[in-house]
């Protein structure tokens, strides 16, 4: 990236315009302001354009391909705000499913595109809400939330003449991405490509035609591993598989026993490797807690049929409160992380950081440690 | 009305604490169900009535920019008084009741919203959600019971203060967002206590001073502002005005509705300690009153036509108090209790009645007809200006009259 320096000019001429303009700019945003209390002028504007210059961040869903029996490629039309990524990059995305707002990570599967657009690919997992949600019954034309991209599995500037990449199932999102980004350059890239990809069965590969195509174009070495016939990667194979492993910069991208696996056998050899960890929304659920309170840094232990306000008044930590009954929502924390059971009906909140969950505290008991911000 | 204790036939002698607990469980059932089953349709009513509100409100304000032409001025009046009802009682009310906090939307949620009245949230949320919800129709406990300013029950003393408050009631009625304001900061409470220093509350009127600034500025100076080149200032001005004083209007009518027509009943602060979720339950059930009528009606009200339902669940989305309604009142038949429901014209003018009877001395409303007329308001002239004793020898003769009365009436 270079920085562009501009000399400062002297005298007031060139700066007065620009100065005015923005407090005219200014005054105008007060009105505004003014006209609208107690909404923001964003508010109002989002009514209109939600994917203007300076709204919270959104994409428009603007089509859904399948890719497997339960994997589909969202692609997204992002708002204006949208700052770029690089290829390997992740986001999160904000998914409002049967009426609540839900956050997941997902790898970006595609390199700048010339329309402007963004991509994720998602494959179902068992049990999962918003996967399988996004999956089989979102729309084109749905709005979603995001958060800027985030990450550094990317690939360094310069590529190293050898590349060495082993994903299993999902992990081959990231990768799909900095592999269309490479092939897609105008200046045709020079590098050697292994790619080992593991999946359940031929049928479970997510681009697999496409990932086929390249490897008989001969951009890249593909090796397919298919659990059904094959089974699963056993690092020990490596060097049967890639005799000129020693050579190659590896990144991989898979479940975590693979990658720990991986991270073992590489260091032990001194090769280099980069790693990106799909982490599961895993919080242990259970009877009780160990509360931490964030802001005052109390720690309190509280059992299951104990409220949490109850159990951290006793302890000494200053908590709003109201009716005491779960009816006036005085006593709302922000839940950071963590799992609560409402002891009215028994029903279960799990918290994952930057999902915004608030609970009231003086009908939720502890069930897991949790992360509370007071 | 009395409170419920002391009534000589008790509308829940009937129920044997094992028939309240009971019911309280039949109630967490229909509470159950609701958020079983709440999801997508609940979140995209709620968006949907805050994308028509504000572009109501936008449209009627751009209209009001020509207001000094005379159906512009009568178009957009109507708008933004129907808009800011809708914002203020089926928006506003219900998410800083925490009805919708479950899609956790922090743009819309009890703890971020705030809406387009004096009042600050946070503070209406106190005295609203935690002490009305809570001690509903307590009396010395709910203080929505006449707002401090009016004598709600018969065994407050009577004064001749209170025969001026059918015209406090309408006052405030008109300016009911200041009044809620005044409320919320109990004003009344702190200023005899002198704790108008105290820096907790000093602080709370700064609050309020702001809020109202800003709504201040907003309808009297920005908007009549930005209509000047058709010559429009003082019509929006006088326009914003009339919006705002129908919003407070309507609200302060619907609201005396929910709690306050003859037949509701009251409750001693004694008899709420150690209340089981049953009981509270109960309460909250023969607190409350209905308004029947049509979607229009409910979504105008808030839903707060369904102010039992309201009070049973404040915290289940408003669209389905109507869905729910139905089972509820299922429930008052099946324990022998009275729905209260009728119509708007009805409540409100049963609302108004009692604010009127009780201005008056006890029983005086009662034994008055176009005979004894003259006699009686002779009488009631020397209650207001006789004294103490005075008015205590005129009441008991009241009472005396009002039972023979009672007593006539049942032969």
């Amino acid at each position: 990236m270079s920085t562009v320096v501009t000399p400062r000019v002297s005298g007031a001429t060139s700066a007065t315009p620009v100065k005015a303009r923005r407090s005219l700019r200014d005054g105008l945003r007060r009105i505004a302001e003014a006209a609208v209390t107690p909404l923001e002028v964003g508010d109002v504007l989002d009514v209109f354009h939600p994917l203007r210059a300076g709204a919270t961040l959104r994409g428009r869903i603007v089509a859904i391909h399948p890719e497997t029996a339960d994997a589909a490629t969202v692609v997204i039309k992002p708002g204006r705000d949208w700052a770029g990524h690089v290829p390997g990059q992740y986001l999160r995305v904000g998914v409002d499913v049967d009426g609540v707002r839900l956050w997941r990570t997902y790898s970006l599967t595609h390199g700048p595109r010339p329309d402007g657009c963004i991509s994720i690919t998602v494959k179902g997992i068992p049990d999962g809400v918003v996967s399988n949600h996004l999956v089989h019954r979102a729309r084109a034309g749905q709005m979603i939330h995001l958060g800027q991209a985030e990450g550094d599995f990317v690939l360094p500037d310069p590529m190293p003449g050898k590349l060495l990449l082993v994903t299993a199932g999902s992990g081959i999102t990231p990768v799909i991405g900095m592999l269309r980004n490479l092939f897609s350059r105008a200046v045709p890239f020079e590098a050697d490509i292994v790619l080992l990809h593991s999946a359940l069965s031929r049928s479970e590969v997510i681009f697999g035609d496409e990932l086929r195509r390249y490897a008989e174009e001969g951009r890249l070495r593909l090796v397919e591993l298919h659990t059904d016939v094959h089974g699963m990667l056993d690092v020990a194979d490596l060097d049967e598989i890639v005799p000129d492993i020693e050579e190659r910069t590896t990144y991989a991208c898979g479940p975590v026993g693979l990658l720990d696996a991986l991270e073992e056998h590489h260091t032990g050899r001194g090769l280099p490797l980069h790693i990106e960890r799909f982490r599961t929304a895993t919080v242990v659920t259970g009877e009780g807690g160990t509360l931490t309170f964030a802001k005052s840094g109390a720690v309190v232990e509280a059992d299951g049929s104990t409220p949490i306000l109850d159990a951290a008044e006793s302890a000494g930590v200053l908590m709003p409160s109201g009716c005491r009954m779960g009816v006036c929502f005085g006593c709302v924390l922000p839940l950071r992380e963590g799992a609560v059971r409402d002891l009215r009906n028994g029903q279960l909140t799990v918290a994952a950081p930057g999902d915004g969950v608030i609970i009231q505290t003086c009908i939720s008991a502890a069930a897991g440690a949790c992360d509370i911000d007071n | 009305m009395t409170a419920l204790q002391k009534k000589p036939e008790n509308p829940i002698a009937h129920l044997t604490p094992e028939d309240i607990e009971q019911l309280g469980v039949e109630l967490d059932a229909i509470r159950q169900d609701v958020i079983d089953t709440r999801g997508e349709r609940d979140a995209a009513y709620i968006r949907k009535v805050i994308g028509v509100q504000r572009k109501m409100e936008l449209g009627s304000r751009a209209v009001l920019l020509a207001s000094a032409f005379p159906p512009a001025w009568i178009v957009g009046t109507a708008g933004l008084s129907v808009a800011k009802i809708l914002e203020n009682m089926e928006i506003g009310h219900n998410i800083l009741h925490g009805q919708w906090d479950w899609m956790r939307d922090p743009k819309i949620h009890s703890t971020t919203w705030e809406w387009d009245m004096a009042t600050p949230a946070k503070q209406w949320q106190h005295s609203h959600n935690e002490l009305h919800h809570t001690y509903t129709n307590v009396i010395g406990k709910d203080n929505d019971l006449g707002y401090g300013i009016m004598r709600v029950d018969e065994d407050q003393p009577w004064h001749p203060f209170f025969l001026v408050q059918p015209l406090w009631n309408f006052i405030n009625a008109c300016f009911f967002e200041y009044g809620i304001a005044a409320y919320d900061l109990e004003l009344g409470a702190n200023i005899k206590r002198k704790k108008t220093k105290d820096p907790e509350f000093k602080a709370r009127v700064s609050q309020v001073l702001k809020k109202i600034r800003n709504q201040a500025t907003k309808d009297y100076v920005v908007h009549p502002a930005l209509s000047l080149p058709t010559g429009s200032f003082l019509p929006t001005l006088v326009a914003n005005f009339t919006a705002n004083v129908v919003r407070n209007v309507w609200s302060h009518s619907i609201i005396m509705c929910g709690h306050f027509p003859e037949g509701v009943e009251t409750f001693e602060k004694r008899s709420i300690e150690g209340e089981s979720r049953g009981e509270w339950y109960v309460r909250q059930m023969l607190g409350s009153a209905n308004i029947s009528g049509s979607k229009a009606m409910h979504i105008m009200s808030g839903n707060l036509s369904h102010q039992i339902e309201h009070h049973l669940f404040p915290d289940l989305p408003s669209n389905r108090y109507a869905e729910i309604a139905p089972k509820v009142k299922d429930l008052f038949d099946k324990y022998g209790l009275n729905y209260h429901a009728a119509p708007f014209p009805k409540q409100v003018a049963s609302a108004w009645h009692k604010v009127i009877r009780l201005s008056l001395p006890n029983g005086w409303l009662a034994t008055t007809n176009a005979k004894n007329a003259v006699p009686q308001l002779k009488m009631l002239y020397k209650m207001a200006t006789g004294g103490a004793k005075v008015r205590r020898a005129a009441q008991a003769r009241l009472n005396q009259q009002a039972r023979k009365a009672a007593v006539a009436q049942a032969a």
